[in-house]
């Protein structure tokens, strides 16, 4: 925390669910009654390039992204992407991997390869990182889009935000019918060990 | 009530709130979410539409103006180089209601092929420019826009980037106020810009800007926030909250209205504190100015043209100012490089057919702006030049004429960016008797925008029904004597057609029939996959890029990987399998 201003930073791949996961997130964070700025880019990340969203809230935010190296929290949708962007992480700062692979088209070329051992890696640079398959909780749920809203579960008990507003963003902004499952899918994140 | 708006929604709802009636737009990252918005939430209020190129926008936004509505024409900052043209004479004829253009200009080229500074247009038309730096400043200039245009008879300028269009902040929302401007009234002098009326019109712009000057020295647009006066900053749009964040303890001079400068409170800014830097993004453009006034002051020496600016190279430029600290520069710790993720062809896209088809051929693809830009990465590499929108048919014509090149090039460009720019190329090169082939890869929509409408498409942006252009016909009365049409999806008949028509003697046309696979509704058939002991590692399917296949952990017996396909993305296109030698891709049984 820099001035009493939360810093997350969400990334992933173009496809995952990063943009509304940042978005669920700020709105919780402004209707804890904080002021809140999120920023990314849309357009060309789509076509399965890297994602990244930076949501900041706080007493009153500037700049509506992170300085380098002052992420409070690092939520990682996918493996390599947490091994990328993880020497963003500030000091006490809690970092949460998905252990989903997804593997780019440039792999086939054979100049590039999916990198090994990137949890050990991730560890050695962030303290004590939290990994999950949030992937395979999804799919035991009934629904493997649910994987965001899992992995903001497990974001939620790093931050000082209520899980009763959470709660109501969530359900307001999940697709119509699926209010129930993702409170559920919410909870089981929130309750990952 | 306050709610959580990008600067784009912002703009939208300004729009909307401070009377607006009227918004034209070509979409363009980064702007195209404003008339999205405006049609989505308030068709009942504003009519929005999109134009077939930027040009169009404008003119007819400039028509709503004299015709008495407050109006909008919003494009990318590429867009106003297309609208170049009635933007600087706009600037003579000025307005009846107000008018406002939106440039959205994208710092480190996020989606776009420059990073031009397109404050320069306010100062070359003499027109203002007001610059956000909030998304509610974003809403709020709206309404200090339509004043000045009424105030001062001007168009005016808001000049946008892509952090301040992308990002997401609180905005206080307000009630809808109209103005009643009248009707269009015939006024020779204002309104035909003939070289008589013209030169009027020009001694008044000059006398407009000097009163607009004025205005700026007096408007709460432009604010002083004292502070301890070692350090001043003059800076505006995002680069103030870079600065502010930066530089906690100096006093800014924040400026809302980018051009004209407001010169005396710069001066007497100036002349209050130790020393004076302008943090701007992109050029130098404040600081050029302020210079030019025998002001002493520093900004691109440590803040960078190059790229969009951040906290952080905001934070070491003063640092190298000798004015901060270096303890507030982190060193990161190192961490592995990994791997790229350059955008791709969608799984499914129909351009992939046409691309490896090309490849095939062996010709050369002069390419425009669109997704199939993205067939000039690796593996499929069958892009060769990309300049601006159309621009693909002068190029394979220029090539042709200079007569150096052993290969045919041929032009491709889809069906938006054809509408946009690529009719006119065409005709001149029917006129001046070509002899290049033209792909229009026409997937019905303007896809890598996000999927918005076209005139070749059958809706409006208000969502009613329309005639949409016929692109064969088109083309014909154009003069082109061989029009085809093929499915991409067919690899052999598109080669094969492809392979005549590049050997023709005439100007020919090919026109692909596929719909995109992302919009307006996401199409997917069964999906194939590998049989892993029939696969023989020969890497057909990798060159074809598709984002649904990836290296197996099988080998052959030289080591190298076998293919594996993601059945949860495969949208079961087919051309994967249409290029393996051995049958090994077949549909997954259902």
């Amino acid at each position: 925390m820099n001035n009493g201003t939360t810093n997350v930073l969400i990334v992933g791949v173009g496809g995952q669910g990063v943009l509304l996961a940042s978005e669920i997130l700020t709105e919780v964070a402004k209707n804890m009654g904080l002021d809140a700025k999120k920023s990314e880019v849309h357009g060309m990340s789509q076509r399965g390039g890297i994602v990244t969203s930076h949501v900041r809230f706080g007493k009153k935010v500037s700049s509506p992204l992170i300085p380098a190296g002052e992420a409070d929290a690092i939520l990682a949708f996918e493996l390599a992407e947490g091994l990328r962007w993880v020497g963003q992480l500030g000091k006490d700062g809690v970092m949460i991997v998905n252990t989903q692979e997804i593997i780019p088209v440039i792999t086939t070329t054979g100049k590039f390869s999916y990198p090994e051992n990137i949890q050990e890696k991730i560890s050695q640079l962030a303290g004590s990182p939290i990994f999950i398959d949030a992937f395979e909780i999804a799919t035991k749920l009934g629904n493997f889009r649910l994987v965001n809203t899992i992995l903001l579960g497990v974001l939620s008990k790093s931050l000082a935000l209520d899980e009763k507003k959470w709660l109501e963003v969530i359900e307001r902004m999940a697709p119509k019918g699926t209010g129930e499952l993702n409170r559920k899918a919410f909870l089981e994140g929130r309750k990952y060990e | 009530m306050e709610m959580l708006l990008s600067g784009n929604q912002a703009l939208a709802r300004g729009i909307y709130e401070y009377g607006g009636e009227f918004a034209s737009a070509y979409p363009g990252t980064p702007s195209t979410e404003i008339l999205e918005t405006i049609a989505r939430f308030f068709k009942d209020d504003v009519y929005a539409e999109w134009a077939i190129n930027e040009k169009v926008a404008l003119e007819v936004a400039v028509g709503a103006s004299y015709g008495g509505a407050r109006s909008l024409a919003a494009m990318k900052h590429v867009g106003l180089n297309v609208a170049a043209d009635p933007f600087m004479t706009l600037s003579y004829t000025g307005v009846n209601a107000g008018l406002i253009i939106v440039s959205a200009d994208d710092p480190s080229l996020h989606s776009s092929q420059n990073e031009q500074d397109n404050r320069f247009y306010g100062k070359f038309a003499s027109i203002p420019v007001l610059e956000p730096s909030t998304s509610q400043e974003a809403k709020d200039f709206v309404k200090h826009a339509f004043e000045i245009s009424e105030e001062f008879d001007t168009p005016v300028l808001i000049r946008v980037t892509t952090r301040i269009c992308h990002s997401k902040g609180l905005v206080t929302i307000g009630e809808r106020k109209t103005v009643d401007r009248g009707g269009f009234e015939p006024n020779i002098e204002k309104y035909v810009m003939v070289p008589a009326y013209a030169t009027k019109r020009h001694k008044l712009v000059i006398e407009r800007l000097e009163k607009l000057k004025d205005y700026a020295e007096k408007s709460k647009l432009n604010q002083i926030e004292w502070n301890d006066k070692k350090v001043g900053i003059v800076t505006g749009s995002v680069a103030y909250q870079y600065a502010k964040e930066a530089m906690p303890d100096a006093s800014i001079l924040k400026l809302g209205i980018g051009f004209p400068l407001p010169m005396k409170k710069i001066k007497s800014f100036a002349s209050e504190v130790d020393q004076l830097f302008v943090v701007e993004e992109l050029e130098g453009f404040y600081e050029e100015m302020i210079a030019a006034e025998g002001i002493e002051v520093e900004g691109k020496k440590y803040f960078s043209n190059f790229l969009e600016l951040n906290i952080d190279c905001v934070r070491e430029g003063f640092v190298n100012a000798g004015v901060l600290d270096s303890s507030v520069l982190k060193t990161l710790p190192k961490t592995e490089s990994v791997l790229p993720r350059p955008p791709v062809l969608c799984s499914g896209c129909p351009h992939r057919g046409l691309m490896v088809s090309l490849k095939k051929l062996g010709v050369y693809t002069t390419g425009d702006i669109g997704c199939y830009t993205l067939g000039g990465l690796p593996p499929l590499s069958q892009i060769h030049t990309c300049l601006c929108m159309g621009a693909s048919i002068g190029h394979a014509f220029g090539i042709e004429k200079a007569g150096k090149t052993a290969k045919k090039a041929v032009a491709l460009l889809g069906d938006s960016t054809f509408l946009h720019s690529g009719i006119t190329g065409l005709a001149s090169a029917v006129f001046n008797k070509s002899r290049i082939t033209v792909v229009i890869a026409d997937n019905k929509i303007t896809a890598m925008t996000g999927g918005q409408d076209n005139p070749a498409t059958l809706k409006t942006l208000m969502g009613e029904k329309t005639k949409p252009v016929d692109l064969v016909k088109l083309c014909e009365s154009l003069g082109v004597e061989h029009v085809r049409t093929i499915d991409p999806y067919d690899l052999d008949a598109t080669y094969s057609v492809l392979k005549e028509e590049v050997e023709r003697e005439d100007v020919s046309v090919v026109i692909t029939t596929r719909p995109c696979m992302l919009f307006p509704s996401k199409i997917r058939d069964i999906p194939y996959r590998v049989v892993t002991e029939t696969c023989i590692a020969c890497g057909a399917c990798f060159r074809v890029g598709c984002p649904s296949i990836s290296a197996a952990p099988e080998t052959n017996e030289k080591g190298k990987h076998k293919s594996l396909i993601d059945t949860n993305t495969c949208t079961g296109c087919t051309i994967c399998a249409q290029v393996c030698p051995t049958g090994a891709i077949v549909k997954v049984e259902s």
